[in-house]
């Protein structure tokens, strides 16, 4: 479960945004929508503790995340949170297979080669396991950071506008797929976007 | 996965990069140990053929010269001195000991000296076979000579005159090998050891001959050649060595000799220390090339870490995204420039007994020179060391930069 309140964060002294409170049960699927610069980014970042927050609090499974240490951040980070982003920043000098084993080795977790297996046979890209990232289309790499997003099995998955830059095809693909694992490992999602694709897959929106 | 396999790849995808880097490093440090094994051994070589000999006495002339030629056996005489004055010499009150040199034969470039059983003992040497010589004509052969002539006990050869292989040979009188001494590891294993009147005998004109040898018994023999009358004024010696009896001697006798005789003295340690501030100039300037191309490779391997982190700064913004910590990027950095460094030093110390090895065996010259290839220095460990700490500090900034990478400003600003 995620629960803001009176969350605000300023650039500078200019320019604040003021976050409504927010409550979001433990695998519900929300869309997080509004225009660029309305802050989608700022609090979805605020909400995986990518940027610490400066004013309110954000209360993550039970522990508010804006009271924890910077190497403390960093360890619930890798527990309970999977991102996913626009680009999928794959590690280009590793291949599919080390880049999700990343994922357990940077959070600390035991690396297990069978589940990275299951993953990868998931988001039906089982082949691709030991392909260098240069050789892999835009929609299946995007298909392996969601692969290296779940493999954690995170509660909670934070997205940032991860269809994009997918073609219709691969765009209705790849948010299936996001959604489905989603919803079968009981995972909370959260999309940040401005895609109005999505919005016939999920129906709870968040309008900033 | 783990750190090392991540630092490995990262240095993998850039192949090109990471072999120059490396190859850089390992130049420098090849150059550094190769003077390091080079100069050190010649060092020990020097003082250890050196030992046991205060002063060496012979001709007027250079007196680097007259110690290269009698005591490591590389340039050639500076003339002869008479037997006569030598015999005073070696009589005089501060002379603990003299040994006679007679050079200007040879087999092979192997160079025949005529001296006595002192020479040899002043280098503990011993007989690996056969026997010492008795009679005129006979020798005993150093381990490298009797190695690469393939000189057995009972094997006889014509020496050539003078000290190179164009000298014509003195065919009328073959020498006769009686022994082979084991290895001293110094200049007595290229030598050819023979009695003063071998090296006479064989410059002998024919018919002179029959003078000299037909004298059977000697009333008084010479104290530095037996077989000869002792004042004989004819007879003429290459060297001598000499040892001094007290520390009073190091002060008067070089004065004595270069002042009151028609010879010249000259003191090993002091000519050999001379020599090598003269190679020394050689060497530094070699050291300074080598520290430069290890510098370059150490400010290579900074910018390429520096270039490296502005392409993955994504990388290193989703790393911290799934939990690593700032500390563990930090360390990742460090070990890509260690990793350099020490495989690039790693390479270099066996580039560099690799090289010298090569030299020894392949080069004539080099296996002459005594100097082997597997030997290690405690200076290697500083080289391997020091690589240590230069890989820290060509990454330090890379690092701090991984360190202080901020996930959002990354990750929001694409």
């Amino acid at each position: 479960m995620i629960k803001t309140s009176s969350l605000s964060y300023s650039f500078g002294t200019e320019k604040k945004i003021q976050f409504s409170d927010l409550t979001i049960q433990t695998g519900a699927q929300f869309l997080l929508l509004g225009e660029s610069g309305s802050g989608k980014t700022t609090l979805l970042h605020l909400l995986g503790g990518l940027l610490r927050s400066q004013v309110g609090s954000i209360e993550v499974n039970g522990t508010d995340i804006t009271k924890l240490s910077e190497s403390g951040l960093d360890r619930f980070r890798g527990q309970h949170y999977g991102f996913i982003f626009q680009r999928n920043h794959l590690i280009s000098a590793l291949t599919v297979e080390k880049n999700l084993l990343m994922a357990p080795f940077l959070a600390g977790l035991t690396q297990d080669h069978a589940r990275v297996d299951e993953v990868l046979s998931q988001l039906g890209i089982a082949e691709k396991k030991r392909s260098r990232i240069q050789d892999l289309s835009l929609g299946q790499a995007q298909r392996v950071a969601i692969a290296r997003a779940v493999l954690n099995k995170p509660s909670v998955i934070l997205a940032d506008e991860p269809t994009s830059a997918l073609d219709d095809k691969n765009c209705d693909r790849v948010s299936d797929l996001l959604i489905a694992v989603a919803q079968q490992q009981q995972a909370t999602l959260l999309i940040a976007t401005h895609d109005q694709r999505l919005k016939n897959k999920i129906k709870n929106l968040i309008q900033l | 996965m783990n750190l090392f396999s991540l630092v490995i790849s990262y240095l993998k995808a850039r192949p090109l990069n990471t072999l120059l880097n490396i190859l850089l490093l390992s130049l420098g440090i090849a150059v550094i140990t190769i003077l390091l094994l080079f100069s050190n051994q010649l060092k020990e070589k020097i003082s250890d053929n050196t030992k046991g000999i205060d002063l060496v006495v012979g001709a007027k002339g250079s007196p680097l010269q007259l110690i290269l030629c009698n005591v490591f056996h590389i340039d050639f005489p500076t003339g002869n001195i008479n037997l006569l004055e030598a015999e005073r010499l070696s009589k005089h009150r501060l002379v603990k000991s003299a040994i006679p040199m007679a050079l200007g034969d040879s087999y092979q470039n192997f160079r025949l000296v005529g001296t006595n059983r002192a020479y040899a003992e002043l280098y503990q040497a011993e007989l690996a076979m056969g026997e010492w010589w008795t009679n005129d004509l006979e020798v005993v052969v150093g381990s490298t000579v009797a190695e690469l002539l393939k000189l057995k006990v009972g094997a006889t050869f014509e020496s050539a005159h003078g000290l190179s292989k164009e000298g014509h040979a003195h065919e009328e009188s073959p020498f006769v090998v009686k022994g082979i001494l084991k290895s001293t590891h110094g200049v007595l294993d290229n030598l050819i050891l023979t009695n003063v009147s071998s090296i006479w005998k064989v410059h002998e004109e024919p018919g002179e001959e029959e003078l000299t040898s037909e004298a059977v018994t000697l009333i008084n023999p010479s104290s530095l050649v037996p077989s000869v009358e002792a004042g004989d004024s004819t007879k003429e010696i290459t060297a001598l060595l000499i040892k001094y009896r007290n520390p009073i001697a190091a002060i008067q006798l070089p004065r004595y000799i270069n002042g009151q005789t028609g010879m010249q003295a000259a003191s090993p340690a002091f000519e050999a220390a001379r020599l090598f501030s003269i190679l020394g100039v050689g060497v530094e300037a070699l050291t300074g090339f080598a520290y430069v191309l290890i510098f370059i490779s150490a400010l290579s391997i900074f910018i390429a870490l520096y270039n490296s982190l502005k392409e993955r700064q994504y990388d290193l913004a989703i790393m911290r995204s799934m939990g690593a910590s700032r500390s563990k990027l930090f360390i990742a950095t460090q070990l890509e420039g260690i990793s350099l460094t020490l495989l690039g030093s790693v390479i270099g110390l066996a580039l560099g007994h690799g090289v010298l090895y090569l030299f020894t065996e392949v080069v004539e010259e080099g296996g002459k020179t005594g100097i082997s290839a597997w030997v290690f220095y405690k200076e290697e460990l500083y080289l391997l060391v020091g690589s240590l700490v230069l890989g820290i500090l060509c990454s330090l900034i890379p690092s701090y930069q991984a360190y202080r990478t901020d996930i959002h400003k990354v990750l929001a600003g694409n």
